[in-house]
């Protein structure tokens, strides 16, 4: 899965000869490159290495010590919930297994349709309206059981 | 005749539903022919009225809320935007009993103004402290910071005027002034809310930083996991460049200075400044070993000041009213106002500037109005996930850099989260390990390994394991945590920890037998 095409490979080149006059880019890269792919594909290690000549361990090393970073594809939704202390002072943890078992997945997994995919994420600074979660970039807060099924039933119909 | 609402675009205002009330006010204010302009202001932080209108009459600016997009023919039915009287009116915004007795500097125009207008910025101060700075010469700046008592609001309560006397001192070609936007405590929302309230507070007080000690480039090194405070502060900067405060010629005194944002990628860790820096240069975030300080050799090895987000802002202010208007503020050590952050389970929760000082007491029942859920408090959390748990015993604490620590605790960023009486305080310990494994960069075993060893263990006293003999190798553990790691992340990870076993002994033992 996931080789890269010829366009995706001239995408990544493109990206990096954006940023490559700034100083310290790599992070900068790697989030333009989730940006427009979803995720970090395996194929683009070496090809940002090489143009930034730096080593591709660097590249991984990087990719994989921080957590908004994906190696793989993922759902056409991202759900990602809070569970820090302000949100299980609120119920997190229920909501939690509650999400798991809407969706059939646990955290850091993807649904098997592709549609969903369900994160732990610690601290949405929304700690005075918990429970929080964050649906594809959207916040939202005190989000109950009902209301986490809502937005999931808003989310199946649309891609 | 246009009438001016207001509607909060923060982030926490729109996750309960601000945005459908915008849209909501804006079609039915065209279907009745009634002209409003409407304006995306911060939040005042009152979260619990959230979404909160306001709309501009001859008396001054009326409170409605919270509102919800059912509401809305009723309210233009009762003529609100004339004041007219309803059962959500609040009566004036500044006369909220909640508001009324806060101490607002750092917030002043939080929720007040619209926070990418430059001409709205200036009008409500903004812009005056840079004026005065431009008129004096860098070490008297640094004195007024110095003067001003202002100690880091990120939690490490560093005198900020040391800070930069420091970088002051340095000879370099490049400076940097970084900003550390990484608010990744749980309970804390200041840094957020001032971002998106009034982000050209925070490239105030950046560019004044930058005159005082040299600096010519800025960076905010701002969590992935805030998108709308990144919008606010990328239409900022692009506000404040065109109005000429940014760039070659600020304010046309012919000095330069430049400010970018820069994502993170959601690792807690990256709050710690040195993590931060490392961060900023396109690597891992992983911990450097001081000295040399930042401030020496920091961002690309040049002297670099890193300040947290509300620190910066509350510059700006210093400088416009002076060191010593700032100064009378406080108490002991701790000068100034502190933006306390109400989290969790609370029933009135949100932002309160006050004074150094307020009892936890206070905060609580009469700022907070007790528990959310109505049942007893039974521990605080103060100053986010690495800072101490707090029994109801000691809530006549006041909020101040030395008497929390005095009792064993920190008050770090300023965020209080509250728990009820339903709380099972031994897997709060068990979540502050399980946190702190998930978060250790890893460069210190004792953090890295000691962190995942912690939860087994708790995971045994909590099936009931030889629960005496593992809580006695718990509190072993914490102890060479505490002491063997770099960062305050291994450091005081286990702070929650080891007050969880010292004031809530009885969580544990109910599974020791």
């Amino acid at each position: 899965m996931d080789t890269l095409q010829a366009p995706e490979i001239a995408a990544i080149r493109r990206i990096v000869a954006e940023h490559q006059g700034r100083p310290g880019p790599l992070l900068e890269v790697l989030h333009a490159i989730q940006a427009a792919l979803g995720f970090i594909p395996a194929g683009a290690v070496p090809v940002v290495a090489q143009q930034l000549n730096i080593s591709r361990a660097e590249v991984h090393g990087v990719i994989t010590f921080y957590h908004y970073f994906r190696r793989s594809r993922p759902g056409a939704h991202i759900v990602s919930l809070c569970q820090a202390e302000a949100c299980q002072s609120m119920g997190a943890a229920a909501l939690a297994a509650h999400a798991r078992e809407r969706l059939g997945i646990d955290f850091h997994e993807t649904t098997a349709d592709g549609r969903f995919s369900l994160d732990p994420i610690y601290c949405l600074g929304n700690c005075a309206c918990s429970p929080a979660a964050l649906i594809d970039g959207r916040l939202y807060g005190r989000v109950t059981p009902e209301r986490f099924d809502a937005l999931i039933a808003e989310n199946s119909t649309s891609s | 005749m246009t009438t001016t609402v207001y509607i909060p675009g923060d982030a926490g205002a729109l996750s309960i539903g601000a945005g459908a009330v915008a849209q909501a006010i804006t079609a039915e204010a065209q279907r009745r022919g009634a002209r409003i302009a409407l304006v995306r202001n911060g939040s005042r932080g009152a979260y619990w009225l959230e979404p909160l209108v306001e709309v501009v009459t001859s008396g001054g600016r009326q409170a409605y809320g919270p509102v919800t997009p059912a509401e809305v023919p009723a309210l233009f039915a009762a003529d609100f935007l004339n004041g007219g009287a309803h059962p959500l009116a609040l009566g004036l915004t500044e006369s909220l009993p909640w508001l009324k007795g806060q101490q607002r500097l750092t917030f002043e125009r939080v929720g007040v103004i619209d926070p990418v207008s430059v001409a709205d910025y200036v009008k409500h101060g903004g812009y005056q402290g840079l004026k005065r700075a431009l008129s004096m010469a860098p070490g008297d700046i640094v004195q007024a910071i110095t003067a001003s008592g202002l100690r880091g609001r990120g939690g490490a309560a560093f005198p900020t005027g040391i800070k930069w006397q420091t970088v002051l001192e340095q000879t370099a070609a490049q400076k940097y002034i970084t900003c550390n936007a990484d608010e990744g405590d749980s309970g804390t929302f200041a840094d957020r809310m001032l971002m998106e309230g009034d982000p050209l507070e925070l490239i105030e007080g950046m560019t004044i930083a930058g005159l005082a000690v040299g600096a010519t480039q800025g960076y905010i090194y701002l969590r992935a996991e805030y998108p709308h405070a990144h919008a606010a502060l990328q239409a900022a900067i692009a506000a404040a460049n065109a109005a000429g405060y940014l760039g070659a010629d600020v304010a046309g005194a012919g000095k330069r200075f430049d400010v970018e944002v820069r994502l993170g990628a959601g690792a807690y860790i990256c709050g710690e400044e040195t993590s931060m820096l490392e961060s900023l240069e396109g690597r891992r975030g992983e911990v450097r070993v001081r000295p040399p300080l930042p401030a020496v050799k920091g961002l690309f090895g040049q002297p670099t000041v890193v300040n947290n987000v509300v620190t910066l802002a509350s510059v700006p202010w210093i400088l416009a009213h002076g060191a010593q208007a700032y100064a009378q503020f406080g108490m002991g050590k701790s000068r100034g106002t502190l933006p306390i952050q109400l989290a969790g389970n609370i029933r009135r929760g949100g932002l309160v500037e006050r004074a150094f000082g307020l009892t936890l007491r206070e905060l609580l029942y009469d700022y907070g109005g007790g528990s959310a859920t109505g049942k007893p408090i039974r521990a605080v959390q103060v100053g986010g996930p690495l800072g101490a748990y707090i029994p109801a015993a000691q809530f006549d604490t006041a909020l101040d850099y030395e008497a929390l620590a005095g009792i064993g605790a920190m008050l770090g960023h300023g965020g209080i989260v509250v728990f009820d009486d339903t709380v099972d305080m031994a897997r709060m310990a068990r979540y502050a390990m399980e946190f702190c494994a998930i978060e250790s960069c890893g460069k210190c075993t004792p953090c890295r390994i000691g962190s995942t060893r912690g939860m087994e263990v708790i995971d045994r006293i909590l099936a009931g394991v030889d629960g005496e003999r593992n809580v006695r190798l718990l509190e072993e553990l914490c102890e060479t945590m505490v002491h063997g790691s770099l960062c305050g992340l291994g450091g005081m990870a286990p702070f929650p920890v080891q007050s969880a076993l010292k004031y809530f002994r009885e969580d544990f033992r109910a599974r020791v037998g």
